[in-house]
This record gives C-alpha cells, sequence and structure tokens, in this order.
C-alpha cells in the first residue's frame, strides 16, 4: 500500500520534474539569503557572509542530485547511461563494430552447435516418458550389440520381470507395383505391441491387436504419414484398403502421425505385424531382430540387463548348441539411438565453446584498452561528484549494450549457421537423425542464448569495473600519467593474450587431427581400386521366385544384360557391398579339427563368379568361383587372407573342409581359393576372417549388383534400371550409388569431415582473433612506451635493439601462449581419442605443424607495432607530452 | 526523527527546521543542509510531512514543511523506539559501571 503510495507520487513527480526542481532550487536560494542575513547580522559584510552561506550550504548540484535520487526512478539513470553508451560507441564505430562482430561469431557458433546438440542429446525422443524406453538386444564376444533370434526373444519376453513390456522390430523391403513400375520399398516388421510401447497412437484407424502378430493371422499394415500423403493422397478412407506388399495382401489397419519418428528405422514407408514366417525365425540360432523394452516403474537399466543376463545364461545351458556365449545387453534407447554422433557433438560444442571463451577475452581486452584510454575522462567525472556507482553503472550499461548488440547479430548468425550446416547432412544421415529435423531457435537454444548473454555481459561490465577499482583515480588526472595503472594493465592485457594464443592452439591442434584423421580415414587402402565402380541394389519377389533355380537363372541373365551395356567392363553379384560392414556373419567350423564349442565369427558374403575379377581382388592361392558351379555341383567356398591366417595357421587351405558349429552334411564346404583381403566393413573397422560362398549355391531375392565400368561410374546408370526390367519386369530395383560415395558419405566419413571442417573453421577464427589480440597488446605497449623509446634512441640505442626490445616481449607473450596451448592440446586430443583414426593425440607433426603457424603469424602481427616503434622519431617522441 | 519533532510545534521551513535543530540543542547539534533537503525530501516521499509555499514574516515566498497525522504517527513509533534503545545502552552502561 504505501509503496504503491510512494510509487504514483514518484510517478507525479517525475511528470512534473521542472517543478521540482524550480521548487528546490527556491528553497535553497532562500535558505542560503537567511543564513547570509544572519551572518550579517553577526556583523560581517555582505559580500563575506554570501561566501559564508555558500561555504556552509556545500555544493548546492550535489544537494540537487541527492535529493533527485530520493524521488527518481532507477531507470532514469540506466536510460541516461544508455543514451551515453550508445553516444560512446557511435563515437567510436570501429571499435564498437569490431567488439559486436567478434561476439557475435563466438556467440553465433556456440548458439547453432548447442541447437544440434539440445536436438540430439538433451531433448528427449518424442515417446511418452523416454527415459524408461531401453534397447534389449543380445551379445556375444565379437559384438556388444548382436540382433536377437525369434526363440530367445519368447523366452525373454516370457520370463522376465523387468519390463512392462517388450517388443522387438527387423527391416524388411517390399516389391510394391505402382503405376510407374515396380518399385522396392522400405517397411519394418514389428510386434504387434511396438506402438503401444513407445507410446504412439496411430493418427488414423488402430493400432496393431494383441495376436495380429501370431502366425496366421491376416497380414495388416500400418502407413507411415509420408506414405499416405505420397502414395495415398492422404485420403481418409485408405483404412480398409488392401495393398499388394511383395505379392501379399495386406489390409491397411490405420495411419502413424505425421511427428511420429524412429531413428533406428526411419525410413520405413510401411509398417507391418512381425510374424514369424520366415525360415531364419524359425531357428533359434538365427538372429534378425531388435529389441525395444519398457522398464517397470523402478527398474533400473542396471537391474535390467543383470536379469536379462541371468535369463541369457540359463538359455544358454539349455540350449548349449545355438546359445553357446550368448549374453543380454539393455541400454537406454537414447543410447542406441545418439551414442555414435555424441563424441562429435560434444566435441563441437567444446571447439565453439572456446571460440567463443576467446571471442570474449578479445572484446574484454578491447574493453580494457578503451578503459584505458578514458582514464582521465573517468577520473573528471569521478572528480566533478560522480559516484563509484554510477560510474560502475556506466561501464555495465555499456558492456551489457555490446553483449546485446553482439548477440541479436549472433543468433542470425546462428540461425543461419543452422540452416547451412543441416543442410549439409546428407539425405541417409538424416534418416538416422529424424531428430534433427525443424531444427529452430527454439526456446531451449535462446534460453542458452541468453544465458550465454549474461555471462559475457557480466565479463564485460567487470572486467573495466575491476580495472578501475585497483587504479588510483587521482592518477589519472595527473599529465602523462601511467605509472602502476598502466603496469597493471599490461600485466592483465597480457595474461589475456596468452590465454587467446593458448585456446587458439588446441583450436588448431584438433582441427589439425581431426583432418588428418580424415585424410588417413579416406585413404584407407580397400584393397580394390574403388574407382569405377558402381553399385545398385535389387529385390526379387519371393513367391514369383521361390526356386533356387528360378533366382540363379535370373542372376546369370542379369550379369550379362548388365554386361552388354556400352561402358561396362564387367558385372557381379553380392548379398553384401564390400565396405559396408563386419555383419552376416556366420559360425564356422572346421571339419578335421578339435572344436571347443566356441562362436567363430566370420564375414559371410554370397557372390557370384565374377565378383573377386570385377573388383580387381587379388588371388592368393587356388582359383575362382566357374559360373557353371551351382547346386547340382559340389558346394565350393573362397576364403580372405586373414581367415586363412586365423583358422589354418602354416598350412595351405586348399581343399580343406568347413561347415556350421553342427557340421550338418548339407553345410560342408570345400575352400578351392584364398583371395587377398579387402574391407568388407567400414574404412576404420578392423579386417575380420572372410568366407565367400557362390551365389549359385547360397541364393538370396535381394542382392546388391556391382558394376565395374571403364569411364565414369555414373554413365551408367540412366540405362541400368531399365536393363534390369528387360530382364524381369517384376524385379525392383533402387537407386545406384557408387563406391566413391560410398566411401566419402559413409557415416564415419560425413562425422569425421563435418568435425574437421567445423573445427578447422573455429581454428581459423580462433588463430584470426588470437593474433589481433597480440597486436592490439603488443600495439598498445608500443603506444605506451612511445617516450621510453625515444629517450632510448636519443641516448644512442640502435633501431635494431628497438626492434629487439619489443620483439622479445612478443616472443615471450607468444611462447607462452604456444606451450601453454601445446599442453592443453594432448589433453584436449586425449579425450576425442574416439574419433582420432590413425593418428595419436600426441602427434609430433601436427602439433610443430601448429606452433610453426601459430607463431609465425604472431610474429608477423607484433612485426608491425615493433616498426612502429623503430621509426619513432627521439625529438617527436620526447615533445609529444 | 528530529525533523519530524520540530514540526510538531508550528510548520516551518527548511532553513527554519536547520536553526530550530542547530538552537534546541545548544548547538550541538548541527544538521547539514546537504543531509536536510534530500532527507525533506524522502519525508514528503513517505509521507509523513506536506509542504506549502507561503510567506515569512519578512515577507519573502518560502516552502513551508506540516507534520501530518501519519507523520505524527511515525514520530510516536520512533520516539518510543528510541527510548528503549537508549534506556538499554544506559542499562549497559551502568552495569559497566558497577563491574
Amino acid at each position: 500500500m504505501n509503496s504503491i503510495r510512494r510509487f504514483v507520487k514518484k510517478l507525479m513527480l517525475l511528470l512534473q520534474r521542472r517543478r521540482f526542481h524550480s521548487d528546490l532550487n527556491e528553497e535553497m536560494a532562500f535558505h542560503r539569503e537567511q543564513a547570509q542575513r544572519e551572518f550579517i547580522e553577526g556583523g560581517m559584510t555582505p559580500e563575506s557572509a554570501r561566501y559564508a552561506a555558500m561555504r556552509q550550504f556545500g555544493n548546492p548540484t550535489r544537494v540537487k542530485e541527492r535529493s533527485h535520487e530520493v524521488v527518481e526512478f532507477k531507470l532514469e539513470t540506466v536510460v541516461q547511461d544508455l543514451r551515453f553508451a550508445l553516444r560512446q560507441l557511435r563515437k567510436n564505430p570501429g571499435f564498437a563494430a569490431t567488439a559486436v562482430v567478434i561476439l557475435a561469431l563466438g556467440i553465433g557458433a556456440s548458439v547453432a552447435i548447442f541447437a544440434f546438440v539440445d536436438a540430439a542429446l538433451i531433448k528427449p525422443l518424442p515417446y511418452s516418458d523416454p527415459t524408461r524406453l531401453v534397447a534389449v538386444n543380445e551379445s556375444s564376444a565379437g559384438f556388444a550389440r548382436n540382433n536377437l533370434s525369434y526363440a530367445d526373444y519368447l523366452d525373454w519376453k516370457r520370463m522376465n520381470t523387468v519390463f512392462r513390456s517388450l517388443e522387438v522390430f527387423n527391416r524388411t523391403g517390399y516389391t510394391l507395383s505402382t503405376p510407374t513400375g515396380t518399385e522396392s520399398v522400405p517397411g519394418t516388421r514389428v510386434s504387434a505391441g511396438f506402438f503401444g510401447t513407445l507410446g504412439i497412437h496411430p493418427m488414423l484407424g488402430r493400432d496393431f491387436r494383441a495376436g495380429e502378430d501370431g502366425a496366421g493371422a491376416s497380414p495388416v499394415v500400418l502407413l507411415s504419414y509420408g506414405t499416405w500423403q505420397r502414395r495415398y493422397g492422404g485420403r481418409p478412407d485408405v483404412v480398409g484398403q488392401v495393398v499388394n506388399l511383395s505379392g501379399i495382401a495386406h489390409t491397411i489397419v490405420g495411419v502413424l502421425p505425421q511427428d511420429f519418428q524412429f531413428a533406428l528405422r526411419d525410413d520405413a514407408e510401411f509398417w507391418e505385424t512381425l510374424q514369424p514366417i520366415r525360415e531364419c525365425e524359425k531357428r533359434r540360432s538365427c538372429h534378425n531382430l531388435d529389441g525395444v523394452g519398457r522398464l517397470k516403474d523402478g527398474v533400473s537399466v542396471t537391474s535390467a540387463l543383470a536379469e536379462m543376463k541371468s535369463i541369457a545364461a540359463q538359455l544358454e545351458k539349455q540350449y548349449p548348441d545355438s546359445n553357446r556365449g550368448n549374453s543380454a545387453s539393455v541400454i537406454l534407447l537414447s543410447e542406441a539411438i545418439v551414442g555414435e554422433i555424441r563424441p562429435i557433438f560434444l566435441i563441437l560444442l567444446g571447439g565453439a565453446g572456446l571460440l567463443l571463451l576467446i571471442a570474449c577475452v578479445n572484446v574484454s581486452s578491447l574493453l580494457l584498452v578503451r578503459a584505458e584510454s578514458r582514464r582521465r575522462e573517468i577520473a573528471v567525472r569521478g572528480a566533478l561528484g560522480a559516484s563509484r556507482r554510477r560510474l560502475s553503472g556506466q561501464f555495465v550499461t555499456e558492456g551489457l549494450t555490446l553483449v546485446v548488440a553482439g548477440a541479436a547479430v549472433g543468433l542470425g548468425l546462428a540461425y543461419g549457421g543452422m540452416k547451412v550446416l543441416s543442410g549439409l547432412i546428407s539425405k541417409e544421415m538424416m534418416m538416422g537423425m529424424p531428430f534433427l529435423r525443424g531444427l529452430t531457435l527454439n526456446a531451449h537454444v535462446l534460453e542458452f542464448a541468453a544465458a550465454l548473454a549474461v555471462v559475457a555481459g557480466t565479463l564485460f561490465s567487470i572486467t573495466p569495473i575491476l580495472h578501475f577499482r585497483f587504479s588510483n583515480m587521482r592518477d589519472g588526472l595527473t599529465e602523462g600519467g601511467r605509472g602502476s595503472a598502466g603496469m597493471l594493465w599490461r600485466r592483465m592485457g597480457a595474461n589475456l593474450v596468452v590465454i587467446e594464443l593458448a585456446t587458439a592452439v588446441v583450436l588448431l591442434t584438433g582441427a589439425g587431427l581431426l583432418g588428418k584423421s580424415l585424410y588417413k580415414l579416406l585413404h584407407v587402402d580397400a584393397g580394390f581400386p574403388t574407382e569405377h565402380l558402381a553399385t545398385i541394389d535389387v529385390g526379387l519377389p519371393d513367391i514369383a521366385f521361390s526356386k533356387d533355380e528360378q533366382v540363379v537363372g535370373f542372376a546369370r541373365d542379369v550379369v550379362r544384360k548388365v554386361e552388354s551395356l556400352p561402358g561396362v567392363e564387367s558385372a557381379a553379384i553380392t548379398s553384401v557391398l564390400p565396405l559396408s560392414c563386419n555383419c552376416n556373419t556366420d559360425w564356422i567350423r572346421v571339419v578335421g579339427k578339435p572344436y571347443d564349442g566356441n562362436h567363430n565369427d566370420v564375414n559371410e558374403r554370397d557372390v557370384s563368379a565374377g565378383f573377386f575379377s570385377t573388383l580387381h581382388a587379388r588371388l592368393l592361392k587356388g582359383r575362382y568361383f566357374s559360373d557353371a558351379e551351382d547346386g547340382s555341383k559340389p558346394l565350393v567356398i573362397i576364403i580372405n587372407e586373414t581367415f586363412a591366417k586365423k583358422y589354418f595357421p602354416g598350412e595351405d587351405p586348399i581343399g580343406k573342409k568347413i561347415g556350421d558349429i553342427k557340421l550338418s552334411p548339407k553345410s560342408i564346404r570345400e575352400i578351392v581359393g584364398v583371395v587377398a583381403d579387402f574391407k568388407d566393413a567400414g574404412l576404420e573397422q578392423e579386417q575380420w576372417p572372410a568366407e565367400y560362398f557362390h551365389f549359385n549355391q547360397s541364393t538370396d531375392t535381394h542382392f546388391s549388383m556391382l558394376i565395374r565400368t571403364r569411364q565414369d561410374e555414373q554413365a551408367v546408370f540412366p540405362e541400368l534400371a531399365a536393363a534390369i526390367h528387360q530382364v524381369s519386369v517384376e524385379a525392383a530395383v533402387e537407386e545406384g550409388s557408387t563406391m566413391t560415395s560410398q566411401i566419402n558419405d559413409s557415416q564415419t566419413a560425413y562425422i569425421h569431415r563435418s568435425a574437421a571442417y567445423l573445427v578447422g573453421g573455429f581454428a581459423v577464427i580462433a588463430l584470426v582473433l588470437g593474433v589481433v589480440g597480440l597486436y592490439g597488446v603488443i600495439a598498445y605497449s608500443v603506444s605506451q612506451r612511445t617516450r621510453e623509446i625515444g629517450v632510448r634512441m636519443a641516448l644512442g640505442a640502435q633501431r635494431s635493439s628497438v626492434y629487439q626490445l619489443i620483439l622479445k616481449e612478443a616472443g615471450r607473450l607468444i611462447g607462452i601462449g604456444i606451450v601453454v596451448g601445446l599442453a592443453a592440446s594432448v589433453g584436449a586430443a586425449m579425450l576425442m581419442g574416439k574419433l582420432l583414426f590413425g593418428v595419436q593425440a600426441w602427434d609430433a607433426g601436427t602439433l610443430v605443424g601448429v606452433a610453426v603457424v601459430l607463431g609465425a603469424s604472431a610474429m608477423m602481427a607484433s612485426y608491425i607495432p615493433a616498426r612502429r616503434a623503430a621509426s619513432v622519431n627521439p625529438t617527436d617522441a620526447l615533445r609529444a607530452e | 526523527m528530529l525533523i519530524l519533532k520540530t514540526l510538531t510545534r508550528a510548520p516551518l521551513h527548511g532553513y527554519g527546521i536547520a536553526l530550530s535543530i542547530k538552537r534546541l540543542s545548544d548547538d550541538v547539534l548541527t544538521v547539514e543542509e546537504g543531509s536536510l533537503y534530500p532527507a525533506l525530501q524522502r519525508l514528503l516521499l513517505q509521507g509523513w510531512v506536506k509542504a506549502e509555499w507561503k510567506m515569512t514574516e519578512t515577507n519573502r515566498r518560502a516552502r513551508f514543511y506540516t507534520l501530518t497525522a501519519a507523520g505524527r504517527r511515525q514520530l510516536g513509533v520512533e520516539l518510543s523506539q528510541f527510548e528503549q534503545m537508549i534506556a538499554a545502552i544506559g542499562r549497559v552502561l551502568q552495569d559497566a559501571q558497577e563491574a
């Protein structure tokens, strides 16, 4: 109540500010007159009485100001300060622009990177209560997270007490007849409770019902929103319609919501129930599923893992053949989705943070220089009665003005940067990271930007205030006064420059190491020439091609047809393309050797006779397959060098036989050849033993073609699909690719490239800022020492010794900066260990290179002021002050 | 408190208040003009005094401050607080002497 009344009165006074002042003036004049009269009555002359009265009254302006302070609003001072700050900055556009640009760069980079980090790591998955969702898999010696087998899944689901629900999914593909021809479309098979577990409800129609994932239930399918829009024009009557997927009629029961995403399988157009009808799902030893579970309340991931491990151990005892060495893996679903990309995001965030640090330090030192040059102004204002609080307030306002401008420009930069960066992410990469779609400056990101601004603002307000607290204001008034305070600034400024240079070293080293990693990665020897290799995925409808002979016939025809295309040297078929993954493994056992019951994982590939010659692989021993071999001939196999070394050390593997773990008669194959190792898996992955089956003896309706061309491999694509369709109209053909782009667009290459480029960009900015900072410090120091230098030269100092004087000072700073920076870089590089490939954290070449680059550019920057110092005319310098 | 007290007898102008405090305290207490006027503004703002322009005996315009009812109440509060304080200090001093 009271405060409201006071506020109203203040408001009234604000409106009648002039009246308030005239009242006060008159009142004070009256006071002085009265006092004067009294003095005269006391026997003084009028003149001296007037002075005595004035003396007694004190400083009228001060009284007025203090009265004013009582009635004014705090805001009024702020507005005044702000106006003054803006005027100051306008008067000094160079300083203002530099500070704002530097800040904007720092804030922009940090905010843009944070937006990605926020979307990928902080914001939970778009499901209900996502922290209770876990990815459930099997694990074995070679794999931390392995696919589940259907039989194991059923047992796990039955026996566990930790999951409210446990569901599985499995990638699949369909051939779909469309008006434009047969298409191959991606799909996902899920158990009936899958969407319920995630907490997703179809926007149209219904979810799957329990039991619809049983063998023999009538096939039902849910559409993704995109498919509904694209293929069905978004018509609501789609529910209940029938769609023919790979020749099987499915009833559409609903449409998934528009914002539904599932990063592990985001390109799926159709989602059908997972009925255990495939060959693989009938065998406990065949693993093709991934699990998703929702933990019961109060159950932790660790305790869930412990229980699943004990269940797996039980099953291992019960089914020793199939389950030997199989354990369980339970991790948070978010971990499974973003675990891989987390390190790069954290490194980028770290890089952006360092850049921001440099930017802040740089602006701080700019502010210090300015504060130094305003020493006289501040001292005069102080002497005229400005209170310390008021002076500090002025600095705070100026600092905040800079930060607000910097943050505003920075947000603009961040927005642009986010658009550019997400544009750079390839379509396939985006599919694995659907959470990055529609990235924008949301509330989270803005809050982060605001927090940065507050920190920076505090820093910039405090820097000059500290500066003046340490220095005596009276010094500022004395002519040419720059004794201890100048020293103090020089020390503070110098420390700041060392921080800047050290940070720049860290960023440069990081960029250097990442760049080197990228180079090494892209130049790993794949074991075969990767140029002029086109690839294309082909799918055949299972029903029309249910017999092996049909598939073999198609394979022979399609290879011949493609090889007849102009520019094609040779073509071949493989179940899995080279440079994809250590996956599709097989457990092997050598005939005639003791077997310890362990699972010996090797990569298994089904390849046509021309595969190795198309790849230009090197045959070490034996022979390649012949196209005449098929299911009616003895089963043959080719192994790679690693396989031979591991399982046949010091022996000739040719003629030896291997089979599955039970050595079942139909699995026994004779080794006819050994090829030199080439990369089955990604470039950064280790070389595994591999076995190659003859495609004619181990057919599949989905396979990839490998086409070696004489010239540009892109030229073959226009005719390729048509040629394949000529062999069979029912074949579904996906978009073609090339081996080179597979290397360059692989996730590892992508991660390394983006990390190297971004950190490289940060490093360049950091280098420029650091060197400019150094230049500022040296230039300022020279300007402060002009007189000293003049005296030295007047006393006979040579120009060279002046150079030496300045460059020595710069060299010391640069030296300390580089040494500190290098030490910090090795530490930082250890942290990024995972992202480095083929490079050690203490890679001498990089460290020396960085030191040389930074040292050279820093010395160059200090040479300019040194030159100015050396060209000082002694007489001018001495007369200057 | 002192300003409020001087105003209990009659409305006074700023100079009068300063003079009155000085006289009543036998020149022991002098109110600095530098603090008098800001203080008066604060009292005005609190609503404990009001001000109006009047003519003095010497026929000059001056601003006279009058105690308001709220001001009188406030004076009572402050006086009793002050007396308590004095009494407390007295007791402490007495105790110190006896000891």
